[in-house]
């Protein structure tokens, strides 16, 4: 463990280099460049909160601000899982030349991503003001779910990153499994018919559900939904654990199919 | 105790060469369920074992193929050995492959940072060798350009020069000598002999006898994978001699 902990202390330089290099890429060459990551979530808002809301007959002025948090905490899971999961192919030049620990690709995939992430929340701050849902103190609460999340997407992250290198269709598949979390996470519609409904289950086992329906409490100012959150806490650590086993157990083979 | 440098520990490093390439899911299903999922075992080194004393210099010889290059791979750390173990003592700088996590992206200055990074050198390490770096490298006109629109020469200048800025206890080089033109070339022999003197362990592979003689004073002999001699350089280069010319 001391050993663990004395080359990850060694290589944290390195962590920051390879995060700093997937923000600085990203949007290299792009005119607005970082810009883009509040223009983006703003834009696929405005888009949906369009669609859906003349589908719905809803004329709740919040209802941007519902879509937009369920949007941007998705689009996280969805870029940083998918970030990892290209991790070690991505960097295959460098693993087949020189020792690293490996577990720093996909750390750096889920990292860069968070912090693209958590730069984009701006725009959750600006629509609330908007809306009339202002920030207040109980903001501070986020740490908690944005904290789980994180853990969540870098433990499934992990143990797709691992799977990606034996099979090269995990990534086709994943955008599938993607979509279906995406209908599960409640981005769009209003939970309250689909929870009367016999599939509930559907969004109840989706532990980014439990993280997202938690963010919308704490920014509409509903009662925190403990339940939900130990849920989404216990699996995002059971797949942590999971992950690092299932990496650290494969990863000296991944030299030999990438 | 005995203080060595290196100590290689009975290795072995097995490949499975897959008869087919199978990556795909289905493919892998399909070859399960028909139970063709076969593997040829291959091991590219064997039973391999010697120690090296701080300051001893040895060449690696062999054809190609005899496992040259995989038993440096292992001793930098970068294949873990089927069986057996690597114990290093020091600081190893390994001048294997040149830019290794290079972006090409990345302008020359930065790519000195991501790459001192890969090698495990620390910010504050490298702003205070970085002036060095770039003097060494030639390149101080180009260093803000991004790496797509370096030469290969150029780039392999940049990166030897960001290996060789440590001073390693430990040098492993693999034909590196010969990187870019001849006088950046005569300045990295200049800066490696400056190395050798310092009393760095070194390990080196060349198909050159010549250039192993002048450079070690130790060598080993590796045949598929296996090590069929080790000593001292005059020894071992007339038994290298003897086999090049039955082969022959």
């Amino acid at each position: 463990m001391r050993k663990y902990f004395n080359n990850f202390w060694r290589y944290r330089y390195l962590l920051y280099e390879l995060v700093k290099k997937g923000i600085k890429l990203k949007y290299r060459r792009s005119y607005l460049g970082i810009i883009w990551s509040l223009l983006e979530p703003i834009m696929t808002t405005a888009v949906l909160s369009v669609v859906f809301g003349v589908l719905f007959a809803k004329d709740d002025p919040t209802w941007p601000l519902y879509i937009l948090s369920g949007r941007l905490l998705y689009s996280y899971f969805s870029q940083g899982t998918k970030a990892s999961l290209r991790s070690i192919r991505a960097n295959s030049g460098m693993i087949k030349k020189v020792y690293v620990p490996k577990y720093l690709y996909p750390l750096s995939g889920v990292l860069y991503t968070y912090i693209i992430f958590l730069i984009s929340l701006v725009v959750l701050v600006i629509l609330g003001l908007i809306v009339g849902c202002p920030p207040t103190l109980r903001w501070f609460e986020l740490i908690l779910p944005l904290a789980v999340l994180l853990v969540l997407t870098y433990g499934v992250g992990m143990i797709l990153a691992t799977v990606a290198v034996f099979f090269r269709d995990m990534e086709y598949l994943w955008d599938v499994v993607l979509m279906i979390i995406m209908y599960t996470c409640a981005i769009f519609y209003d939970t309250s018919r689909l929870l009367k409904s016999g599939y509930s289950w559907a969004l109840t086992i989706n532990p980014l559900y439990s993280i997202i329906a938690n963010v919308r409490n704490i920014i509409f100012g509903d009662p925190f939904d403990w339940d939900r959150m130990i849920y989404a806490l216990v699996f995002s650590a059971a797949s942590l654990i999971i992950g690092t086993i299932v990496f650290q157990r494969n990863q000296d083979k991944f030299i030999l199919h990438i | 105790m005995e203080k060595y440098a290196l100590k290689v520990d009975n290795v072995g490093m097995k490949f499975n060469l897959s008869t087919e390439k199978i990556d795909s899911l289905k493919d892998y299903v399909l070859k399960s369920i028909k139970r063709e999922v076969s593997y040829d075992e291959f091991w590219a080194l064997r039973n391999v074992n010697f120690t090296l004393q701080p300051g001893e210099r040895l060449g690696i010889l062999g054809l190609n193929g005899a496992g040259k290059s995989t038993l440096l791979k292992v001793i930098a750390g970068v294949f873990k050995p089927t069986e057996g173990k690597v114990i290093r003592n020091g600081k190893i700088a390994p001048l294997l492959e040149l830019g290794a996590g290079f972006d090409k992206q990345y302008t020359g200055r930065e790519n000195i940072y991501l790459y001192g990074a890969v090698l495990g050198y620390s910010k504050e390490f490298i702003d205070s060798k970085y002036d060095e770096i770039v003097k060494f490298s030639g390149l101080k006109k180009f260093i803000d350009v991004p790496l797509m629109n370096y030469s290969s020469g150029m780039k392999s200048r940049l990166g030897f020069s960001i290996a060789t800025v440590v001073e390693p206890d430990i040098l492993i080089l693999d034909e590196v000598l010969s990187v870019g033109d001849s006088k950046f070339r005569r300045k990295s022999e200049k800066k490696i002999m400056k190395m050798f003197d310092s009393g760095v362990t070194v390990l080196f592979v060349s198909h050159s006898l010549a250039q192993v003689q002048r450079l070690c004073n130790k060598a080993m002999i590796l045949d598929h994978g296996r090590v069929t001699a080790f000593g001292g350089i005059d020894e071992v280069s007339a038994i290298y001699e003897r086999m090049l010319e039955e082969d022959a």
